[in-house]
């Protein structure tokens, strides 16, 4: 359990340190926050909904309103 | 029906910004990880402290280029599910699957061993640290392979059922989606084009730190190995593209009619160089063609027939052994659909009614047509034709592109192994830095011919755009193409200047000292 507990701590510290010392890569972590923010909570939450999650219940009935798309168009 | 068409078109050019923006990204991440792969490889067999200050200049433009286009392929998912819901569902598990596995597998790869790769310098092993290198490298082009194998299946359905109880496409043998020649050819000439277009930009920005006289040795360094991996990723490419010219030939003869411009074909048929369509006419202007060349390209027989689009439209194909036959026209393949889509209409009402011998019925006659499921959805047979002019200009410009790019690969290397001098010429340099645009434009190409050429499909012969489309309003989509322009804007403005930033960086000092 200590070997294992020892273990996990150098791959946190190898982590931390990492983000410690870099220079340009802090610019890039904050770039790729911001986007992924930006992707997930705004694009994702308010304009992207999974329309046939978000409007039937189970999957046959997302089957049945597919059917009848594609049978009326 | 006006709203349907204004949905359609403004989902797929939402879709196109996307997957055009996307693909900016992900070829430079293929191709400069494998560069850095080898460079470091030359690191560690020679402990060279130039070879190691040369490879971490490059990773640094590589996490520039990984940072600012790592997800911008989820925008693609997310439009999957809002404006393309019906292909979605459709598709089934055929198309989750080899993303599922792109994520799980591929993208942790990438994830885990490029920590190591930034990190690690002073933590693990030089040999531990070589290898994650090479397996980010390894992983980036397994994710790749998932989300090609996925395109693919698009391109030509294979090892799939139709389910009308699911109403989807069932996979019925994984073997056959994961090595469909399409996919594998896909594959390998994506992966290798990413090699040149890396190979081209190493070769650029090395004509850039050069330039004030301070990193020559290593910018020559750069292109020697830049250069190689290029020319072996352009003789790949063109192997390669050569074998997706039969594979079209094959399996999407439109596209490749499309590609020419060809209304009829003949046999020994040419192949054009450079011409101006004319859609009205039917017909390629002011054209310069080589005899015989499409013929050779897409059977590889010189005296073979390759059918044009009217050809295609009247039932005239080719056989494998060579000879013309008439098979289903376009007009038929209309009734056959839209007797698919009858037998569905009918399969839903027996399974309302409970009435078994009419599913049954409905299931078989389903079955017997489903092949040309899709055509149902057209009136007229032409409606069944992709855009030949942009998928003309599209092919011709990439060929060109990709001409230039093979003689600018053998030239730079020429250069570096036996003409040193001219490397620091100003000409040679403004060459170099003004390729970097030319191989993106001739990649984007590649992807516009493979793309809009198999148009209106979204699965080929099964499902058109006008079907896979959602129901949703043309203003909604309007609105978050625009919102995604802005985005992509700023992000490839962000992506540019922090690397002009760090080039200029780069030539103002001497790197390796």
């Amino acid at each position: 359990m200590d070997t294992l507990g020892i273990k996990a701590r150098k791959v946190v510290d190898f982590y931390v340190d990492g983000f410690k010392n870099m220079t340009i890569g802090k610019k890039l972590w904050a770039i790729i926050a911001i986007k992924v923010a930006i992707l997930f909570l705004v694009f994702k939450l308010f304009f992207f909904p999974d329309i046939l999650k978000e409007n039937y219940d189970n999957d046959d009935d997302r089957a049945r309103a597919v059917a009848t798309e594609l049978t009326s168009r | 029906m006006e709203d349907l068409i204004q949905v359609v078109d403004w989902s797929r050019l939402q879709f196109a910004l996307t997957a055009i923006v996307h693909w900016l990204f992900v070829p430079l991440t293929i191709g400069i990880s494998l560069i850095i792969a080898v460079m470091e490889t030359i690191y560690y067999r020679t402990k060279s402290e130039k070879w190691l200050k040369t490879v971490k200049f490059w990773m640094v433009l590589f996490a520039i280029n990984f940072a600012i286009g790592v997800a911008t392929g989820i925008i693609l998912e997310f439009e999957f599910g809002t404006n393309w819901s019906n292909y979605s569902w459709f598709v089934g598990d055929i198309f989750g699957a080899p993303l599922a596995i792109e994520g799980l597998l591929a993208f942790f790869m990438e994830a885990t061993f490029f920590a190591v790769m930034f990190f690690g310098w002073k933590k693990v092993s030089p040999a531990f640290h070589l290898a994650s290198t090479w397996l980010v490298a390894i992983g980036v082009s397994l994710s790749a392979l998932w989300i090609l194998i996925a395109n693919a299946w698009m391109q030509y359905p294979v090892g799939m059922e139709f389910d009308p109880a699911q109403m989807r496409n069932v996979m019925s043998d994984f073997m056959a989606v994961a090595t469909s020649p399409v996919a594998i050819n896909k594959f390998f000439h994506a992966v290798t084009s990413g090699w040149v277009l890396a190979s081209v930009f190493v070769i650029g920005v090395s004509c850039i730190i050069a330039a004030k006289g301070k990193n020559l040795q290593m910018a020559k360094d750069s292109v020697k190995v830049a250069g190689w991996i290029g020319l072996i990723g352009m003789i790949f490419t063109m192997w390669t593209g050569d074998g997706s010219a039969v594979e079209v030939a094959r399996v999407q003869p439109m596209k490749l009619a499309a590609m020419e411009g060809l209304y009829r074909g003949e046999v020994g048929q040419e192949l054009i160089g450079i011409g101006i369509v004319d859609e009205k006419e039917r017909d390629v202007k002011y054209k310069i063609a080589i005899h015989k060349g499409l013929s050779i390209l897409a059977n590889h027989d010189a005296d073979s027939f390759v059918p044009g689009i009217d050809d295609l439209i009247d039932g005239i194909a080719l056989t494998p052994q060579g000879d013309t036959i008439n098979t289903t026209s376009y007009a038929q393949r209309i009734e056959i659909g839209k007797a698919a889509q009858q037998a569905l209409r009918d399969y839903e009402a027996a399974r309302k009614a409970g009435d078994q011998a009419a599913l049954s019925d409905a299931i078989s006659r389903i079955k017997a047509n489903y092949q040309y499921f899709g055509y149902g959805y057209f009136n007229s047979p032409e409606e069944a034709v992709p855009p030949v002019a942009l998928t003309f200009y599209a092919f011709h410009i990439m060929v060109m592109a990709g001409g230039y790019l093979l003689l600018f690969l053998i030239v730079a290397l020429f250069i570096v192994y036996k003409k040193p001098v001219w490397f620091d010429t100003r000409l040679a340099r403004w060459i170099g830095i003004l390729s970097i645009p030319v191989v993106w434009i001739c990649s984007e190409a590649g992807w516009i011919v493979a793309e809009v050429g198999r148009q209106p499909w979204t699965i080929q012969d099964i499902l058109p755009v006008q079907a896979a489309v959602s129901s949703v309003t043309a203003q909604s989509v309007q609105i978050t193409f625009w919102l995604f322009a802005v985005v992509f804007a700023a992000l490839i403005a962000a992506e540019i200047s922090i690397m002009v930033n760090e080039v200029k960086k780069g030539s103002n000092k001497d790197i390796i000292a």
